[in-house]
Protein backbone atom coordinates (compact mmCIF):
# COMPACT_ATOMS: atom_id res chain seq x y z
CA UNK A 1 0.00 0.00 0.00
CA UNK A 2 2.86 2.49 0.85
CA UNK A 3 5.07 1.77 -2.09
CA UNK A 4 1.82 1.95 -4.49
CA UNK A 5 1.39 5.51 -2.92
CA UNK A 6 4.91 6.52 -3.12
CA UNK A 7 4.75 5.27 -6.89
CA UNK A 8 1.91 7.52 -7.73
CA UNK A 9 3.71 10.80 -5.62
CA UNK A 10 6.86 9.58 -7.32
CA UNK A 11 5.50 9.86 -10.85
CA UNK A 12 3.34 12.87 -9.75
CA UNK A 13 6.40 14.27 -8.99
CA UNK A 14 7.81 13.81 -12.32
CA UNK A 15 5.12 15.62 -13.72
CA UNK A 16 5.31 18.58 -11.85
CA UNK A 17 9.26 19.01 -12.46
CA UNK A 18 8.31 18.46 -16.01
CA UNK A 19 5.14 20.92 -16.55
CA UNK A 20 7.17 23.33 -14.16
CA UNK A 21 10.17 23.69 -16.37
CA UNK A 22 11.94 22.63 -13.31
CA UNK A 23 13.46 20.86 -16.09
CA UNK A 24 14.35 23.08 -18.32
CA UNK A 25 17.93 23.64 -19.28
CA UNK A 26 16.69 27.06 -20.16
CA UNK A 27 15.37 27.91 -16.88
CA UNK A 28 18.20 27.12 -15.04
CA UNK A 29 20.17 29.06 -16.99
CA UNK A 30 18.07 32.11 -16.71
CA UNK A 31 18.13 31.40 -12.79
CA UNK A 32 21.86 31.70 -12.76
CA UNK A 33 21.82 34.87 -14.85
CA UNK A 34 19.10 36.60 -12.49
CA UNK A 35 17.04 37.07 -15.28
CA UNK A 36 13.84 35.46 -14.32
CA UNK A 37 11.71 35.19 -11.09
CA UNK A 38 10.66 31.44 -12.32
CA UNK A 39 12.94 29.24 -10.16
CA UNK A 40 13.55 31.52 -7.53
CA UNK A 41 9.55 31.04 -7.06
CA UNK A 42 9.34 27.62 -7.64
CA UNK A 43 12.21 27.10 -4.95
CA UNK A 44 11.20 29.89 -2.47
CA UNK A 45 7.52 28.76 -2.07
CA UNK A 46 8.36 25.06 -2.10
CA UNK A 47 10.46 25.94 0.69
CA UNK A 48 7.44 28.24 2.54
CA UNK A 49 5.09 25.33 1.92
CA UNK A 50 7.37 22.73 3.69
CA UNK A 51 8.03 24.58 6.53
CA UNK A 52 4.48 25.52 7.46
CA UNK A 53 3.21 22.27 6.92
CA UNK A 54 6.25 20.77 8.99
CA UNK A 55 5.34 23.20 11.26
CA UNK A 56 1.99 22.16 11.49
CA UNK A 57 2.68 18.66 11.19
CA UNK A 58 4.81 19.07 14.78
CA UNK A 59 2.33 21.58 16.42
CA UNK A 60 -0.79 19.01 15.72
CA UNK A 61 2.03 16.56 16.73
CA UNK A 62 0.42 14.24 13.54
CA UNK A 63 1.96 10.39 13.16
CA UNK A 64 3.37 8.99 10.67
CA UNK A 65 1.19 6.03 8.77
CA UNK A 66 3.51 3.33 10.62
CA UNK A 67 1.81 5.55 13.97
CA UNK A 68 5.71 6.41 15.01
CA UNK A 69 6.07 10.34 15.85
CA UNK A 70 7.78 12.51 13.01
CA UNK A 71 11.10 12.88 13.38
CA UNK A 72 12.59 15.14 11.38
CA UNK A 73 16.18 14.17 9.92
CA UNK A 74 19.31 16.25 10.58
CA UNK A 75 21.82 17.61 8.04
CA UNK A 76 25.46 17.12 9.04
CA UNK A 77 27.63 19.90 8.58
CA UNK A 78 31.25 19.73 7.61
CA UNK A 79 34.05 20.48 5.49
CA UNK A 80 31.65 18.21 2.87
CA UNK A 81 28.94 21.08 2.43
CA UNK A 82 30.71 23.44 1.34
CA UNK A 83 33.22 21.50 -0.70
CA UNK A 84 30.55 18.82 -1.89
CA UNK A 85 27.99 21.71 -2.41
CA UNK A 86 29.98 23.35 -5.31
CA UNK A 87 31.57 20.66 -7.24
CA UNK A 88 27.35 19.56 -7.47
CA UNK A 89 26.70 22.79 -8.57
CA UNK A 90 28.89 23.36 -10.96
CA UNK A 91 27.30 19.89 -12.49
CA UNK A 92 23.94 21.54 -11.93
CA UNK A 93 25.25 24.99 -13.87
CA UNK A 94 26.61 22.05 -16.97
CA UNK A 95 23.71 19.59 -17.25
CA UNK A 96 20.89 22.20 -16.26
CA UNK A 97 19.35 19.12 -13.50
CA UNK A 98 19.64 18.51 -10.29
CA UNK A 99 19.31 14.93 -9.50
CA UNK A 100 14.85 15.07 -9.50
CA UNK A 101 15.07 15.91 -12.84
CA UNK A 102 17.54 14.26 -14.07
CA UNK A 103 15.34 11.02 -13.32
CA UNK A 104 12.53 13.08 -15.12
CA UNK A 105 14.48 13.91 -18.19
CA UNK A 106 15.77 10.13 -18.52
CA UNK A 107 12.12 9.20 -18.52
CA UNK A 108 10.78 11.93 -20.60
CA UNK A 109 12.62 10.65 -23.58
CA UNK A 110 16.33 12.63 -23.72
CA UNK A 111 18.61 9.69 -23.89
CA UNK A 112 21.41 12.35 -23.26
CA UNK A 113 19.95 12.20 -19.91
CA UNK A 114 19.92 8.45 -19.46
CA UNK A 115 23.94 9.31 -19.80
CA UNK A 116 24.23 11.93 -17.61
CA UNK A 117 22.03 9.79 -14.90
CA UNK A 118 24.70 6.93 -15.36
CA UNK A 119 27.11 9.68 -14.88
CA UNK A 120 25.69 10.21 -11.67
CA UNK A 121 25.89 7.33 -10.22
CA UNK A 122 29.22 6.39 -11.25
CA UNK A 123 30.23 10.15 -9.37
CA UNK A 124 28.35 8.84 -6.55
CA UNK A 125 30.03 5.49 -6.99
CA UNK A 126 33.35 7.25 -7.01
CA UNK A 127 33.06 9.41 -4.05
CA UNK A 128 32.17 6.11 -2.00
CA UNK A 129 35.75 4.63 -2.89
CA UNK A 130 37.51 7.74 -2.37
CA UNK A 131 35.66 9.12 0.61
CA UNK A 132 37.87 8.09 3.70
CA UNK A 133 40.66 10.16 1.66
CA UNK A 134 38.44 13.56 1.56
CA UNK A 135 38.56 16.16 4.16
CA UNK A 136 35.28 16.02 6.47
CA UNK B 1 -6.01 16.22 -18.43
CA UNK B 2 -5.21 19.86 -19.93
CA UNK B 3 -3.35 20.60 -17.26
CA UNK B 4 -0.56 18.74 -18.01
CA UNK B 5 -0.36 19.95 -21.48
CA UNK B 6 0.40 23.29 -20.31
CA UNK B 7 3.29 24.83 -18.72
CA UNK B 8 2.72 25.69 -15.12
CA UNK B 9 3.63 29.04 -13.55
CA UNK B 10 5.99 28.82 -10.14
CA UNK B 11 3.18 29.52 -7.46
CA UNK B 12 1.51 26.01 -8.88
CA UNK B 13 4.92 24.05 -8.95
CA UNK B 14 6.69 25.20 -5.81
CA UNK B 15 3.42 24.76 -3.55
CA UNK B 16 3.18 21.53 -5.06
CA UNK B 17 6.76 20.38 -4.46
CA UNK B 18 7.07 22.09 -1.07
CA UNK B 19 3.65 19.07 -0.05
CA UNK B 20 6.32 16.48 -0.30
CA UNK B 21 8.43 17.47 2.54
CA UNK B 22 5.17 16.56 4.78
CA UNK B 23 4.12 13.99 2.57
CA UNK B 24 6.91 11.54 2.98
CA UNK B 25 7.74 12.28 6.32
CA UNK B 26 3.93 10.91 6.57
CA UNK B 27 3.98 8.27 4.64
CA UNK B 28 7.43 6.38 5.38
CA UNK B 29 8.69 8.97 8.31
CA UNK B 30 11.73 9.94 6.23
CA UNK B 31 12.68 13.00 4.42
CA UNK B 32 12.19 14.96 1.18
CA UNK B 33 15.72 13.89 -0.73
CA UNK B 34 16.46 12.31 -4.06
CA UNK B 35 20.22 11.84 -4.54
CA UNK B 36 20.66 9.16 -1.95
CA UNK B 37 18.98 7.03 -4.34
CA UNK B 38 22.28 7.08 -6.08
CA UNK B 39 24.26 5.77 -3.44
CA UNK B 40 21.11 2.85 -3.65
CA UNK B 41 21.37 2.49 -7.19
CA UNK B 42 25.13 1.51 -6.07
CA UNK B 43 24.35 -0.89 -3.39
CA UNK B 44 21.87 -2.51 -5.04
CA UNK B 45 23.14 -3.23 -8.49
CA UNK B 46 26.90 -2.44 -8.48
CA UNK B 47 27.76 -4.07 -5.04
CA UNK B 48 31.19 -2.34 -3.82
CA UNK B 49 33.02 -3.99 -1.67
CA UNK B 50 33.52 -0.09 0.02
CA UNK B 51 32.04 0.58 3.70
CA UNK B 52 29.88 3.57 2.14
CA UNK B 53 27.51 1.18 0.29
CA UNK B 54 27.14 -1.54 3.56
CA UNK B 55 24.16 -0.51 4.19
CA UNK B 56 20.61 -1.97 4.76
CA UNK B 57 19.59 -0.40 1.15
CA UNK B 58 16.49 -2.29 0.75
CA UNK B 59 15.20 -0.27 3.88
CA UNK B 60 14.84 2.03 1.68
CA UNK B 61 13.70 0.30 -1.17
CA UNK B 62 10.93 3.19 -1.00
CA UNK B 63 13.41 5.31 -2.11
CA UNK B 64 14.19 3.53 -5.56
CA UNK B 65 10.34 3.26 -6.38
CA UNK B 66 9.87 6.72 -6.00
CA UNK B 67 12.52 7.86 -8.39
CA UNK B 68 11.78 5.00 -10.53
CA UNK B 69 8.58 6.97 -10.68
CA UNK B 70 9.31 10.19 -11.55
CA UNK B 71 10.87 8.37 -14.78
CA UNK B 72 7.50 7.56 -15.31
CA UNK B 73 6.23 10.80 -14.70
CA UNK B 74 8.33 12.92 -17.03
CA UNK B 75 7.55 10.07 -19.57
CA UNK B 76 3.82 11.35 -19.54
CA UNK B 77 4.57 14.76 -19.27
CA UNK B 78 6.70 14.60 -22.31
CA UNK B 79 4.20 13.38 -24.26
CA UNK B 80 1.93 15.42 -23.18
CA UNK B 81 3.91 18.36 -23.64
CA UNK B 82 5.93 17.74 -26.76
CA UNK B 83 2.85 19.87 -28.89
CA UNK B 84 2.65 22.81 -25.99
CA UNK B 85 3.87 26.24 -26.80
CA UNK B 86 7.30 27.04 -25.68
CA UNK B 87 7.22 28.94 -22.38
CA UNK B 88 8.58 32.27 -22.50
CA UNK B 89 12.16 31.86 -21.17
CA UNK B 90 14.00 35.47 -20.33
CA UNK B 91 14.87 36.94 -23.63
CA UNK B 92 18.18 38.15 -21.88
CA UNK B 93 19.14 34.65 -21.25
CA UNK B 94 18.20 33.05 -24.64
CA UNK B 95 20.66 35.86 -26.58
CA UNK B 96 23.25 35.82 -24.22
CA UNK B 97 23.18 31.83 -24.74
CA UNK B 98 22.77 32.43 -28.69
CA UNK B 99 26.08 34.47 -28.62
CA UNK B 100 27.53 31.85 -27.04
CA UNK B 101 27.48 29.39 -29.39
CA UNK B 102 24.23 27.70 -28.44
CA UNK B 103 21.15 27.14 -31.62
CA UNK B 104 18.81 25.03 -30.65
CA UNK B 105 16.06 26.98 -28.69
CA UNK B 106 12.90 25.06 -29.53
CA UNK B 107 12.65 22.44 -27.05
CA UNK B 108 13.54 22.78 -22.74
CA UNK B 109 16.81 21.46 -23.68
CA UNK B 110 19.21 22.80 -26.14
CA UNK B 111 19.09 19.50 -28.91
CA UNK B 112 22.53 20.59 -30.14
CA UNK B 113 24.40 20.05 -26.91
CA UNK B 114 22.60 16.85 -25.38
CA UNK B 115 22.10 14.85 -28.04
CA UNK B 116 23.07 11.29 -28.98
CA UNK B 117 25.42 12.74 -31.24
CA UNK B 118 27.24 15.62 -28.89
CA UNK B 119 27.99 12.66 -27.00
CA UNK B 120 30.64 11.92 -29.40
CA UNK B 121 32.22 15.71 -29.04
CA UNK B 122 34.11 16.95 -25.98
CA UNK B 123 31.64 19.77 -25.51
CA UNK B 124 28.93 17.13 -24.96
CA UNK B 125 31.02 14.91 -23.35
CA UNK B 126 31.96 17.52 -20.75
CA UNK B 127 28.02 18.68 -20.26
CA UNK B 128 26.27 15.43 -20.14
CA UNK B 129 29.02 12.79 -18.57
CA UNK B 130 31.24 15.52 -16.77
CA UNK B 131 28.17 17.48 -15.43
CA UNK B 132 26.37 14.12 -14.06
CA UNK B 133 29.51 12.89 -12.39
CA UNK B 134 29.73 16.24 -10.39
CA UNK B 135 26.15 16.08 -9.41
CA UNK B 136 26.58 12.22 -8.23
CA UNK B 137 30.37 13.26 -6.78
CA UNK B 138 29.31 16.52 -5.21
CA UNK B 139 25.70 15.66 -3.69
CA UNK B 140 26.88 12.85 -1.78
CA UNK B 141 29.90 14.80 -0.50
CA UNK B 142 27.49 17.35 0.78
CA UNK B 143 24.55 15.03 2.14
CA UNK B 144 22.15 16.13 -0.10
CA UNK B 145 20.75 18.43 -3.20
CA UNK B 146 18.17 20.83 -4.27
CA UNK B 147 15.72 18.46 -2.63
CA UNK B 148 17.12 16.92 0.74
CA UNK B 149 19.29 20.42 1.27
CA UNK B 150 17.56 23.21 -0.23
CA UNK B 151 14.03 22.57 0.19
CA UNK B 152 13.50 19.77 3.14
CA UNK B 153 16.47 21.16 5.39
CA UNK B 154 15.51 25.23 4.73
CA UNK B 155 11.94 24.05 5.61
CA UNK B 156 13.52 22.44 8.58
CA UNK B 157 15.57 25.68 9.43
CA UNK B 158 18.74 23.11 9.42
CA UNK B 159 21.68 25.38 8.89
CA UNK B 160 24.11 22.92 7.06
CA UNK B 161 21.16 23.20 4.49
CA UNK B 162 21.23 26.80 3.83
CA UNK B 163 25.38 26.76 3.97
CA UNK B 164 24.54 23.76 1.12
CA UNK B 165 22.27 25.82 -0.79
CA UNK B 166 24.63 29.35 -0.71
CA UNK B 167 27.67 26.35 -2.25
CA UNK B 168 25.48 24.52 -5.07
CA UNK B 169 24.28 28.45 -6.18
CA UNK B 170 28.26 29.17 -6.14
CA UNK B 171 28.26 26.10 -8.09
CA UNK B 172 26.29 26.84 -10.69
CA UNK B 173 27.77 30.46 -10.96
CA UNK B 174 31.45 29.09 -11.54
CA UNK B 175 29.72 26.94 -14.37
CA UNK B 176 27.75 29.64 -16.00
CA UNK B 177 30.23 32.34 -16.23
CA UNK B 178 33.44 30.49 -16.04
CA UNK B 179 32.80 27.31 -17.45
CA UNK B 180 29.77 27.19 -19.88
CA UNK B 181 31.43 29.61 -22.02
CA UNK B 182 34.45 28.14 -22.20
CA UNK B 183 32.79 24.74 -23.22
CA UNK B 184 30.55 26.03 -25.78
CA UNK B 185 33.32 26.60 -27.70
CA UNK B 186 34.89 23.64 -27.64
Amino acid sequence: MVYFIVMLLGIFFGMILTNGEVTSWFRIQEMFRFDSFHMYGVIGSAIVVGALSMLLIKTIGVRSMQGEPVVIETKKLGKGTAIGGIIFGIGWGLTGACPGPLYALAGCGYPAFLIALLSAVGGTLVYGLVRDKLPR
Amino acid sequence: MEIFSSFWPWYVTGPLIGLYVPALYLLVNRHFGISSTFRDICAAFIRPSARYFQYDWKAQRWRLVFVAAIAIGGFLSGGTLATAPQAQVSAHTLSVLSSLGVKDFSSMIPADLFSWGSLLTLRGILLIAGGGFLVGFGTRYADGCTSGHSIHGIATFQRASVIATICFFLGGLISTYLLLPFILKL
